[in-house]
């Protein structure tokens, strides 16, 4: 995980929230204000009881009675006013800002490059998407607020007690001085623990989710109970580290507690051997002590809100590597036209290296060129690990090309609009990505708007009629991935899919790998009426799947070693003989 | 998730997964659920109860402590102050003493306390995490594609994080308060009991409100959990298919949907905050009316003479912090009704049986020969339609055998059967005479291993990927199982060679490379039948011919079903069987069914003219 970059202060490292936060402020300094007001209130009930029972009811004036009662009931309902209108006005923008860095976070990692999916464990995202912006919410509800009208009513509490006497005031304001240095130390401390613990709740979540996805491979070998130990270790891991947040906070909490405590203890005995000197009335000193006590619970929630702070402040840092992290895929500033569509799709010396390569062999993409004509059908054949499915994936800036260029219909791919690339290029992988939606959704992924004789028609032409066995038909439910259905269906639906959205180009990634010998026939016999009009690149590991092709390439090393028709290559290259012929030796002299 | 589960314990609406995400239980459901969550709880605290009471004692100590603090100050003044200037000052000194001595006290335990607590936080997360893990790896795969893993994936991540929000803000908040509450009743009582009777007068409407905060929680919460969970789905299974995502521009139509959820689950958590945005201040509002009233009452009394004023001036003080600690509770119930939805969610994945059950009285098979035979087997998925009827087949131990057929005929059904992915809906299969739901697991999955259609790799390292087929075997043993398929070459390219990371799902290594992966950590499982389902179905052919040949010594004395469709594999087999909309129509060896005009014979003189 890319962390431990150059550390940033908290403050500076929550303000990066302000942009999301701006139109939600006005109400969050109302609520902050509401808090204040509510907290005074709190302060003032207290205060105006002893006032009233010194006063009024001295006199024994029971028709006195009323004023006080409505005093107490007005004061006591806008306290309770002010914790609602608080919760109300924070409530709103809270969630707004939650919402908007949640869909701003969605948003970005749609935006970012496969590689960047490649780098990085789906749990840490996930975690990042859920419980970081939660912590954040939180924060902005009740942390920053409490933490602001604490400190607030801190200094001023202050201010009463060194009004009632200086000196207790100094005593109090010295001895509170090692609560600003365990605070501080308190930060070194939880910190560091607050980010591993989102860390490895991240990896946790990564865990299950592989443990469910590869619930088939687990299954199989029996492995339930391994995967079970690996995972134990990990949450092994996350409790301790649990712990050791739970330790820090101990350990500021027992001095939060034990500073004020000897601190009162101190102002007890100064006080009394002040006001045995005569220089503090017996009723200040009454007014001291009864000020510091209601000054004890801010000073003691300093500690949570602290930990709560550095929990959101770590949770942002997390939040905006995402956010941050460069996008080395993006829309041009200056978007180019194609303005004669034809599909003529060209590898320029293109080179290309994936970034975590080891460092000193070749690029995996060696200086390939290749022109595939409009209407052309050009297979790729290659190795095992060859770099096929690569270049397969620059066509459409899955991946930029590190050297060279590739054009389309002479415009640079880099100088496309992505979605206006993607809509020209349409592909199908090598493994059938499908969603967990219907059969119409999953092969009209490309194009939405298609009418139901555009979707029967690719349907048809990757032999895709048992969706019509279907329980219900089109409409039928694929599970996850479309693991409920066999390999093959898979395989055809993710033809299907590429061939309706009506591309200029097709990519196909050894797309009829998984089909029986029949029923890869009748495909291509059908595809080849669609590639007649369309440029495609299919990647090919069988004689057969080649037979779709006008022209073949071999790959070799990172270059296209040779292009020519099936035949031509198979009588004079020996390498694509070794690629692509299973027959054994007195078999080809058999036949020859 | 409204299908049903002919696997559930009984047949309620509400048992296991079912009924999820609904929200208008009535109220046999919503017992019954209650008790599930209960039982699950208290089989949580069970084993920690020792270490719960030492917590609670530790609350209650400390808690005498703090409320010591303020009479010791009050002795001080009134005893302390009146001695010094008699000029003793041991009254004084005893008070400060006295004071330092509870303040140390008091601090020390509440410390140890954070700790004690978080063990037990702790404790019972890792515990629940554990129990949630260990039961979705033992629910079949049939489960698995309805639930979805956002779901499971859900359950282990929000759903557990709420608890433990409840957990850490812990039971001290509970006992502390309560403790606080009662102390304060009963010194008030003590004192003047009238205004103690309206501090319980009080506590009737605090019932009400209390009463209507916890139903109308319930459903918020609930609603939180569901939506959450939703928004899980949906965010994992985009980051899981981001390339087709990109590649066919459903960006901006998931960003839709994405922000709709996002609103449903903003609309559900403001549901539930706002109730409690009710609940607290209307707390407040009873102790400022109650504080009011007691105030009306007595303020009467000290005017009629009734009442000392001193004792009113208590009995105003002690009222209105009555109500303090009750704020306390409210949130620490807040919590615990957000922790009580997301229990249930637990406890009804927790509740779900297996459909795939393990034996009761489990049959060990110490060596398998690999005997394999079908009686009166019948097979659909779930309530669907069948898709192999009834056959019986024997496949014979050391045979390698061919299962060949056109696409979605059954046949990886055939082998998912084999590997108890789903037991046959009538007729049994059995290993050397032992029914398959008989055998002890551990058994089975030595004996019987799969290499599946979709070749699936975990993030970490090659070695660790390979090894997955025998947890614990040396360097030596893996590099000899990648050797035999054809694979070291590869691997040992890579930039940290065996230990280099796949990446999520094997991103890292090409289709192929993956294949090989997989067939290696096959290999190294060194199981009595053995299982391929189009393992090279994506290698190249000269890597193909490496893995026949690996596999010819390989099988020489195990049973093996080969599940391809390129028919080189049929060269090395003993027997094929071929499949056709779930029937073996043909069966023999291969060089019989060449030579006869047969399906087989059809598909092979087809398969040799596409080579050339
Ligand atoms: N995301 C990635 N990051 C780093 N290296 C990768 C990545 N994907 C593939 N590679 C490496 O690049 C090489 C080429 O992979 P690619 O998938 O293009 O091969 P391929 O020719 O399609 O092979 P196959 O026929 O097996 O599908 C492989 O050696 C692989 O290890
Ligand atoms: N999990 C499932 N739930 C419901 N139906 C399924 C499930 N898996 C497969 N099927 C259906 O059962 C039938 C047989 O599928 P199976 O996977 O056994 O075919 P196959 O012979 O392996 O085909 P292929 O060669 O394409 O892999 C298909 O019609 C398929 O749609
Ligand atoms: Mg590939
Ligand atoms: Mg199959």
């Amino acid at each position: 995980m890319p962390a431990g970059e150059k550390r940033q202060g908290t403050l500076a490292s929550m303000l990066r929230i302000y942009p999301y936060a701006k139109t939600a402020m006005p109400r969050l300094y109302l609520g902050m204000a509401a808090a204040l007001v509510a907290a005074v209130v709190a302060l003032v009930i207290p205060q105006v009881l002893r006032a009233l029972v010194d006063g009024p009811l001295q006199d024994g004036d029971s028709s006195q009675i009323w004023w006080p009662v409505v005093a107490v009931l007005g004061l006591g309902s806008l306290e309770a006013l002010m914790i609602w209108v608080r919760r109300a006005f924070v409530l709103q923008p809270a969630t707004g800002i939650e919402s908007r860095m949640r869909n701003a976070l969605y948003t970005r990692l749609q935006d970012l490059p496969v590689s960047f999916h490649d780098r990085w464990a789906s749990g840490q995202l996930l975690s990042r998407m859920l419980s970081d912006i939660n912590l954040v919410r939180r924060w902005l509800q009740f942390g920053l607020i409490l933490l602001v009208v604490n400190s607030l009513t801190i200094v001023v509490g202050l201010v009463f007690l060194l009004s009632i006497s200086w000196v207790l005031g100094l005593v109090f304001l010295v001895c509170s001085i090692p609560l600003w240095i365990f605070s501080y130390l308190f930060e070194n401390q939880y910190a560091a623990v607050a980010r591993r613990s989102q860390d490895q709740a991240g990896d946790l979540a990564t865990a299950v989710e592989e443990s469910v996805h590869g619930i088939r491979v687990l299954k199989a070998f029996g492995r339930g109970s391994y995967a079970l130990k690996g995972f134990a270790t990990q949450a092994e891991q996350l409790r301790g580290t649990e712990l050791a947040k739970a330790r820090a906070i101990a350990n500021i909490w027992f001095w939060l507690l034990l500073v004020p405590d000897v601190t009162f203890a101190i102002s007890l005995l100064a006080g009394v051997w002040l006001a045995a000197a005569g220089q503090l009335s017996v009723g200040q000193l009454v007014a001291f002590f009864a000020t510091a006590t209601v000054l004890r619970w801010p000073v003691e929630s300093i500690g949570f809100l602290l930990s709560m702070t550095f929990d959101a402040r770590s949770a942002t840092d997390r939040y905006f590597e995402i956010m941050e992290a460069p996008n080395t895929i993006v829309d041009p500033e200056h978007p180019k036209q194609i303005t004669q569509p034809e599909g003529r799709l060209v590898f320029h010396d293109v080179h290309f290296r994936y970034a975590d390569a080891a460092g000193d062999t070749a690029d995996l993409l060696d200086g390939v060129t290749l022109a595939i004509e409009p209407g052309e059908t050009m297979a790729v054949v290659g190795v095992t690990g060859s770099g096929k499915s690569s270049l397969t994936a620059l066509t459409t800036r899955l991946y930029d090309v590190t050297g060279g260029s590739i054009t389309l219909d002479g415009v640079d791919v880099r100088d496309l609009l992505r979605s206006d690339l993607r809509q020209r290029i349409a592909m199908a992988f090598e493994d059938a990505t499908l969603f967990s939606a219907s059969v119409r959704d999953n092969v009209l992924l490309g194009k939405p708007d298609s009418t139901d004789e555009e979707l029967s028609e690719a349907l048809d032409i990757a032999q895709a009629d048992f969706v019509f066995q279907l329980p219900n038909g089109i409409d039928t439910l694929i599970g996850e991935e479309g693991l409920s259905l066999s390999g093959g269906q898979r395989q055809r639906l993710a033809l299907a899919r590429a061939v309706a959205a009506r591309p200029q180009v097709l990519v196909l990634d050894d797309p009829l790998s998984a089909l029986d010998v029949d029923t890869e026939a009748l495909v291509e016999a059908a595809l080849r009426r669609v590639l007649a009009s369309t440029t495609a690149l299919v990647v090919a590991h069988r004689p057969s799947t080649v037979m779709l092709a006008d022209r073949v390439a071999l790959l070799e090393h990172g270059k296209i070693t040779a292009v020519g028709r099936h035949s031509e290559l198979l009588a004079t290259n020996e390498h694509y003989r070794f690629v692509i012929s299973s027959l054994d030796d007195e078999d080809e002299e058999l036949r020859a | 998730m409204s299908d049903t589960d002919s696997t559930l314990s009984g047949d309620s609406t509400v048992s296991g997964v079912t009924g999820e995400e609904r929200n208008d239980f009535n109220k046999v459901e919503s017992r019954q659920i209650r008790d599930r969550s209960l039982k699950l709880l208290n089989s949580l605290l069970r084993p920690l109860w020792a270490r719960t009471t030492l917590t609670i004692a530790v609350v209650v100590v400390s808690t005498a402590a703090q409320v010591a603090g303020p009479a010791i100050i009050a002795f001080g003044i009134d005893t302390g102050l009146p001695a010094a200037l008699d000029h003793r000052w041991i009254p004084l000194g005893l008070a400060v003493v006295g004071y330092l001595f509870t303040g140390i006290i008091g601090a020390v335990l509440i410390a140890w306390y954070t700790v004690l607590s978080a063990r037990i936080g702790q404790a019972i997360l890792f515990d629940l995490r554990k129990r949630v893990f260990r039961h979705t790896q033992r629910l079949s795969v049939e489960f698995h594609e309805t639930y979805t893993s956002g779901r499971i994936i859900a359950r282990q991540t929000s759903d557990l994080e709420s608890i433990r929000e409840l957990l850490d803000s812990g039971i001290n908040q509970l006992v502390q308060s309560g403790l606080y509450m009662l102390f304060i009743a009963i010194a008030l009582f003590l004192l003047d009991w009238k205004s103690g009777v309206v501090l319980v007068i009080a506590l009737v409407p605090l019932a009400f409100l209390t009463r209507w905060f916890a139903s109308r929680s319930q459903l918020a919460f609930r609603e939180t959990r569901v939506t959450s969970a939703r928004l899980i789905v949906q965010f994992v299974e985009t980051m899981t298919g981001i390339r087709a995502v990109k590649a066919f521009r459903k960006e901006k139509r998931n960003e839709t949907g994405f922000a709709g959820l996002v609103q449903d689950y903003r609309a559900a958590n403001v549901g539930a905050i706002k109730l409690f945005g009710v609940f607290d201040p209307g707390l407040v509002l009873i102790g400022n009316v109650a504080l009011a009233v007691v105030l009306l009452i007595g303020g009467l009394r000290v005017a009629a003479g009734g009442l000392e004023i001193g004792v009113l001036l208590a009995a105003l003080l002690y009222a209105r912090s009555f109500f303090a600690p009750a704020q306390e509770m409210a949130m620490f119930y807040n919590s615990y009704q957000a922790a009580a939805a997301s229990l249930e969610k637990i406890s009804g994945l927790l509740e779900e049986r297996p459909g795939v059950p393990d034996p009761t009285r489990p049959i060990d098979l110490w060596e398998a020969r690999g005997d394999l035979r079908f009686d009166g087997v019948e097979f659909g998925y779930g309530a669907g339609k069948v898709i192999l009827p009834n056959f019986d087949l024997e496949l014979l131990a050391g045979q390698t055998i061919a299962l060949v057929g056109s696409t979605g005929a059954g046949k990886s059904t055939l082998a998912k059967l084999v590997s108890r992915f789903y037991d046959p809906s009538k007729g049994t299969i059995s290993l050397d005479g032992v029914d398959l739901r008989m055998l002890h697991p551990k058994d089975l999955r030595r004996a019987i291993v799969m290499v599946t259609q979709e070749a699936y790799l975990f993030s970490g390292s090659v070695g660790e990927n390979i090894s997955l087929g025998k947890p614990g075997a040396s360097r030596d043993e893996i590099v000899g199982a990648a050797k035999a398929v054809g694979a070291h070459e590869f691997i040992s390219a890579l930039p940290d060679g065996y230990d280099t990371d796949v990446n999520k799902r094997g991103g890292r290594v090409s289709a192929g490379q993956r294949q090989l992966i997989s067939f290696a950590r096959a290999f190294l499982a060194d199981p009595s039948v053995l299982i391929l389902d189009e393992a090279t179905a994506s290698l190249d052919i000269p890597s193909e011919r490496l893995v026949q040949e690996g596999l010819q010594t390989l099988l020489a004395d195990r049973t093996a079903i080969i599940i391809a469709h390129r028919l080189s594999t049929v060269a090395i087999a003993d027997r094929v069987l071929v499949m056709e909309h779930g029937r073996i129509v043909e069966d023999g060896t291969p060089a019989d069914l060449i030579s006869g005009t047969g399906r087989f014979a059809h598909m092979h003189a087809a398969w040799r003219d596409s080579l050339v």
